[in-house]
């Protein structure tokens, strides 16, 4: 070993707030989404100094939150998010407790009231660490500057590996104190003797699963959000293409199979197509990939998949057998397993092809024929369905999708194809109604020359309208296609279905003049009524590269969303379209 | 079924309620649950009772261990094992009950580690069971309070729930 000259040791002295800075640096973060408060200002004082990390400022922190998700889901990177503490950290809890459910790899700063304050019932105090405890992977309370380093480290390792999710950081003010300075250095490696996820599938597990797959009559892959989340789609389609076996796709899902793709049979669950659904009731062999099992794909769990035996494949063992019994349960990466499935298909094993199951598909494609989707195109009045066909050809089906929750979710996961991952943006697991507009930010800051469109609706919009002042302030040129039916249309949909029509509440009174008020944050408003003008209009608005268009768009208010499988129901017991062949 | 569960756990500030809020949060029930720090200090070790069919006690350890600071666990009900609690019990002691106070702590192994003119308290170690009968066999009347430390467990054989 070489010994160690004088000059080669530089010892850099930081204080608490640069370090954080400086720790957010290391680890690669381009954006940080958040708002200012007293319990931060020290950090905010060492962000001011310098430029490589660049902060959003957004309107309430429940944008920073989901702006942070939506940079997060669309390029795979962690998103991250800074607010205060009190209001701060407790308005991040809808976008911590979103980006939970669904997985998403998340670091969340917090500020807290001193160390000497904490549980005195200080000005802006609340226990974050004890209210964010139920949604988020883990968290840390951050007790002496010394630790900021080491912390952050783990947090985002903690973040993005294995199965990912938030990780809050809650960080008392006197940890930051710009007088303290201590020497910093970034660990390099991190080991967690109580954290170790799994790298690997069990092989054996793997063979075995290959030898049903090959023996069945009736397969169906249903995939979810874990081939996404690990970047797997490409091993997914080299292994269904192989086999030649129907695939249907979670709401989280869309895109890791191509939508366009004749083997794709459609969403399957709730608002599933007619041959997704009718495939899982009747299939002898269920690959499930990176999904969980969630109720709004199983239906009641008693009639779920009577006639199968279930493969799956995951990385969380919690997932496994949690609301469904699986017969041959893989623990491990979906990137990694599905790349050893092709190789034990590879090494010599005898594929069948998709003439083997050949019956399968006739019968797929008998209910397939049923057309589930279809919907009245002559009424004079824009469909929503309608609305969403239009932006698939407007964009080319290359868009970036974000939506909010409600109907118009369903309609776009039905209508917008997505044949790539990362480019649906939703959220699924929490349903999250706000989330659309701000995801939209964060998956612009990611994609700066893409196309985003966010489609909502006049209900959720509002939720978290304030962001449109953020979109002004750094020039994200969203496209917003409200489809404005008047109603909270599920609630809507809901009440007609299972109240006799009582709509209680759900009409959305004294709504604004949602071209005025897009024209008042500084952007451009359109309203469009017509069927007639909508592909034109759309044009026009995806023209304007540069600015944030608003589209109010007015849709028939009493679509319904079909197929819909009502909750507790089994997948072949499904409510259809009026106009549909099958009612 | 009741099963009773050690787990290892980062000896950190936050871990216990992590346990108990995934308990409350997912419904399952807990019975009883004691924690310490081991020999080595930054590990604490805690036993849990809990009960349920095959596939909510399957879903319970996994979300355990599923807890960043769980290191390790074990059901120990899965295998033989040992188990023991420990009791105190203020007993009513005046001058007709001393008599029968003493013969119950005979009958039951336990130890009387504190008298005064009119109670006694009694210490107890034993199986879960066996201080049920002992509160059972004491006349209700004379229970001034009772305390108990919740099951401690370990596997019977060579091998140890260790790092």
């Amino acid at each position: 070993m070489q010994p160690l000259r004088l000059w080669e040791v530089v010892v850099v002295e930081l204080s608490g707030a640069e370090i954080v800075i400086q720790c957010l640096k290391e680890e690669g973060v381009e954006y940080i989404f958040g708002y200012p408060g007293g319990a931060v200002l020290h950090i905010y004082d060492a962000l001011f100094k310098q430029n490589d990390v660049k902060h959003i400022l957004v309107r309430h922190e429940q944008g920073a939150t989901h702006a942070a998700d939506g940079y997060a889901r669309s390029n795979g990177k962690p998103g991250v998010a800074l607010v205060t503490s009190g209001p701060g950290a407790t308005n991040a809890v809808t976008g911590i407790a979103t980006a939970y459910m669904d997985s998403i790899p998340m670091v969340v700063l917090t500020g807290q009231v001193p160390s000497p304050f904490i549980g005195s019932d200080a000005f802006q105090e609340v226990d974050t660490v004890g209210i964010t405890r139920p949604c988020v992977k883990h968290n840390f309370l951050i007790k002496d500057v010394r630790d900021i380093a080491s912390t952050f480290r783990k947090a985002f390792y903690l973040a993005t590996s294995g199965r990912p999710g938030p990780v809050v950081i809650d960080i008392p003010k006197d940890v930051t104190d710009p007088n303290i300075k201590i020497p910093f250095s970034y660990p390099k490696k991190i080991k967690m003797r109580s954290y170790n996820p799994v790298a690997k599938g069990h092989l054996g597990q793997i063979k075995k699963a290959v030898d049903l797959m090959l023996a069945a009559e009736k397969p169906v892959f249903y995939t979810g959000g874990g081939v996404i989340l690990d970047n797997a789609d490409k091993e997914l389609v080299e292994l269904v293409q192989m086999l030649g076996f129907p695939i249907t796709s979670t709401l989280m899902g869309l895109g890791a199979y191509p939508g366009t793709d004749k083997q794709f049979i459609g969403m399957l669950g709730m608002h599933g197509t007619y041959e997704a659904n009718m495939a899982m009731h009747e299939t002898d062999t269920l690959i499930a990939v990176g999904a969980r099992f969630d109720d709004r794909v199983t239906g009641q769990i008693a009639q779920f998949c009577p006639n199968a035996t279930i493969i799956h494949i995951d990385i969380d063992p919690s997932s496994i057998s949690k609301n469904v019994r699986v017969d041959i349960p893989i623990v491990g990466p979906v990137k990694s397993v599905l790349g050893d499935m092709l190789q034990v298909l590879k090494d010599g094993k005898q594929i069948p092809g998709s003439d083997a199951i050949s019956k399968w598909w006739k019968q797929i494609e008998e209910w397939r024929g049923k057309r589930c989707l279809k919907y009245d195109q002559n009424s004079g009045i824009i469909k929503p369905q309608f609305a969403v066909e239009t932006l698939y050809r407007v964009t080319k089906g290359d868009a970036f999708v974000a939506s909010d929750v409600g109907q118009h979710q369903m309609f776009a996961a039905q209508f917008y194809r997505f044949d790539k991952p990362r480019r649906w943006i939703n959220s699924g697991g929490l349903g999250t109604m706000g989330f659309g507009l701000p995801a939209g930010m964060g998956i612009q800051l990611a994609h700066p020359k893409a196309e985003v469109a966010v489609i909502t609706g006049e209900a959720s919009i509002q939720m978290c309208i304030q962001e449109l002042a953020t979109c002004k302030q750094y020039n994200l040129p969203l496209k917003i296609l409200l489809l404005n039916n008047g109603y909270m249309g599920m609630v809507r949909q809901w009440q007609e279905f299972f109240y006799d029509g009582r709509y209680s509440h759900s009409y959305v009174d004294s709504l604004p003049d949602f071209v005025k008020l897009a024209e008042s944050f500084g952007h451009v408003g359109m309203k469009i009524e017509k069927p007639g003008e909508l592909e034109g209009a759309m044009q026009e608005a995806f023209a304007m590269k540069d600015r944030l268009v608003f589209m109010d768009v007015v849709v028939d208010p009493t679509e319904n969303v079909y197929p819909m499988i009502e909750a507790g129901k089994g997948h072949h017991e499904m409510h259809m379209s009026p106009g549909s062949e099958l009612v | 079924m009741r099963h009773i569960i050690s787990i290892l756990m980062e000896n950190e500030s936050g871990a216990l309620s992590r346990v108990a809020g995934l308990f409350s949060a997912r419904g399952y029930n807990i019975e009883s649950l004691t924690v310490a720090p081991t020999e080595d200090p930054t590990l604490s070790r805690m036993t849990l009772v809990t009960r349920g069919d095959e596939a909510i006690i399957e879903q319970i350890t996994k979300q355990l261990n599923k807890l960043v600071e769980v290191v390790k666990l074990l059901d120990l009900s899965d295998g033989p094992h040992i188990e023991r609690e420990i009791m105190m019990i203020k007993l009513k002691a005046d001058n007709g009950r001393r008599e029968e106070v003493f013969r119950l702590v005979d009958i039951f192994r336990g130890k009387v580690v504190d008298v005064t003119e009119s109670t006694f308290v009694v210490e107890l170690t034993g199986k879960s069971a066996k201080l049920d009968a002992f509160i059972k066999a004491a006349n209700e009347d004379s229970i001034v309070e009772v305390v108990r430390s919740g099951p401690l467990g370990i596997a019977r054989g060579s091998k140890g729930l260790k790092l």
